[in-house]
């Protein structure tokens, strides 16, 4: 606990003081501060959706751009991507009650073959995070199980995982039958893993491959507000 | 009093380890999401192929076939009920193909990480964890391990978890972690923290190290963190053969066995005692890593500018020691909580 001199009453701090406040806590993964702060500002009739982009989404960015950096590492991003689905609970029922334009939906999963997850399982969370909601379709899933899963989901993004050099070629599999199915440009196709990289990513027709956990979070936000611009161009 | 693995330290200057396990097992035909952990029962003659390819091409000591033996692992393929049985089987047919030998050489009980994420941030609790090393260390002791061999690891937590295992079970062991990200574990541990985290178990490895990783080259820069922390426990360094690279359509590991012999010796002369490779490190690697290590001369200890000139540059420009250690970030506000 912080000395009594120096303790900081959230509700006392002006709007602007609060967000940049909320965002030195979910650099530090306070969780039970960044719940508070939520319904602060929500009290202040701040908008759900506000709340989100200015407080929430703003502070994760600065932790994924450290963690990009090297200058978090996996447990300061876990424990911020924590305090982030508590702010997001309290939001979602809100966000999802006002029609606030969502964060976007991801249905990720290590390919056939392919029993490693922990790499899988760092961009689920952070995923989650970074606001998105995510489906895991957990270890070794076949092109059946993907499409699916990104059709009953109505994802926008599908994400594959690889660690093993055998099984990357899969992603190329899955890839060539949403092509065949003529469903390739309705979604963002995400990979990443270990022996991957950009020619890979390219060369099997993904939308980008992912280096890590941040990355994937900075490319989905990019590709998912490329879709709502092109969206709005459209109308 | 002392443990095989100890007395062979003593007697030499360098062991030699054994290189990869999932690259050996898929060349045999393991279907890849098939855990290798089955082969041990199903497939008997394949895993002694496997440990008798370290142990003719040179190797002192290998590890067991039993690296994803733990109940969190194999709860992904419904076989969390047997790893009492897979451990037991792992570590007996390598007593078998040790004791064949006509020489000393060590059985390391293999012990992987359990994939999961450990509390706080995750959902696995340090007692959760220690039980599922203990039944897997049971296990390998049970069917003659003559020691734990705890890698690939990358949280400081699950290492700790690991180590009180071992010492439930009573058995010596060594423990590597894996550092791919910019020098550091996943988890962001630096070689300098691994050699101060060692040191202050209740029951400290026999040897410690890194294993897996990026190249052979990071591997080393690894290394020499951990000989700047001055403690004098044994070294271990399993380096991965190269890199794998996407090449017109093709995956090419770039590790040749001429490179990994190059590695062995340059691992020898930064004064590593236990030698070997990780994925992609087949016999014919170990045999060319065995004979460098045998006919080269002492070379003196190599710089980070020698290792990155003979076996490739560094995946970061720095690795989280000394100079690099981390610089924390400006804040706006106080720090609370």
């Amino acid at each position: 606990m912080a000395e009594d001199d120096d303790e900081i009453i959230l509700s006392e701090l002006s709007d602007e003081d609060l967000v940049q406040q909320m965002m030195d806590d979910l650099y530090d993964g306070l969780r039970d501060e960044i719940e508070e702060g939520v319904n602060i500002l929500l009290g202040r009739g701040w908008a759900p959706y506000d709340v989100l982009t200015r407080a929430l989404v703003a502070g994760m960015t600065i932790v994924g751009h450290d963690f990009r950096d090297g200058i978090l590492f996996v447990p300061e991003v876990l424990l911020a991507a924590n305090a982030m689905k508590g702010g997001m609970a309290i939001l979602k029922p809100l966000l999802a009650e006002t029609g606030a334009p969502r964060m976007g939906k991801m249905v990720i999963g290590t390919v056939k073959g392919d029993i490693h997850d922990i790499g899988k399982n760092l961009v689920s969370m952070m995923m989650e995070g970074a606001g998105f909601e995510v489906i895991d379709l957990g270890i070794n899933n076949a092109v059946e199980k993907y499409l699916e899963a990104i059709a009953r989901e109505e994802a926008d993004i599908l994400g594959m995982s690889a660690l093993l050099t055998t099984t990357m070629p899969y992603m190329k599999v899955v890839i060539d039958t949403m092509k065949e199915q003529g469903i390739r440009d309705d979604y963002i196709v995400l990979v990443g893993g270990a022996p991957l990289n950009e020619e890979f990513g390219r060369a099997i027709g993904a939308d980008a491959y992912c280096r890590d956990a941040a990355v994937a979070v900075e490319t989905a936000k990019d590709f998912i507000q490329r879709k709502h611009n092109q969206l709005a161009a459209s109308q | 009093m002392s443990d095989p693995l100890t007395r062979l330290l003593a007697e030499r200057d360098w062991l030699l380890a054994d290189g990869a396990t999932g690259t050996n097992l898929f060349n045999m035909g393991l279907e890849s999401g098939e855990p290798p952990e089955l082969w041990n029962v199903d497939h008997p003659d394949r895993i002694r192929a496997l440990y008798r390819g370290a142990v003719e091409a040179g190797s002192d000591l290998f590890l067991t076939n039993s690296f994803g033996g733990n109940a969190s692992r194999l709860k992904l393929h419904r076989a969390e009920a047997r790893v009492a049985e897979l451990n037991r089987a792992a570590a007996e047919l390598g007593r078998e193909v040790a004791d064949a030998a006509g020489r000393p050489v060590i059985v390391a009980g293999s012990i992987g990480p359990t994939g999961d994420i450990m509390a706080p941030m995750g959902s696995l609790t340090h007692e959760a964890a220690v039980e599922m090393f203990h039944e897997q260390a049971e296990a390998l002791k049970a069917g003659g391990a003559d020691v734990l061999w705890v890698e690939t690891i990358s949280a400081a937590e699950e290492f700790r978890a690991a180590a009180e295992a071992a010492l439930l079970v009573d058995m010596p062991w060594c423990g590597t972690m894996s550092f791919d990200t910019a020098g550091r574990t996943m988890m962001g541990i630096t070689s300098a923290q691994l050699s101060a985290l060692v040191e202050k178990l209740p029951n400290p490895p026999v040897a410690y190290g890194a294993n897996c990783g990026v190249g052979a080259s990071d591997l080393l820069r690894t290394v020499t963190g951990f000989l700047a922390s001055g403690n004098e426990r044994p070294i271990i360094a399993k380096g991965n053969a190269g890199i794998p690279r996407f090449e017109a359509g093709h995956i090419h590991y770039d590790g040749t066995p001429e490179l990994m012999a190059d590695y062995a010796c340059l691992a020898r002369d930064l004064g590593v005692r236990i030698i070997g490779g990780c994925c992609g490190t087949m016999p014919e690697h170990l045999r060319a890593m065995r004979e460098a290590l045998e006919t080269r001369p002492h070379g003196g200890r190599p710089t980070l500018e020698l290792i990155a000139e003979r076996l490739g540059g560094f995946s970061s420009t720095g690795d989280g020691t000394g100079e690099d250690a981390t610089a924390s970030r400006e804040r706006r506000g106080r720090r609370r909580g």
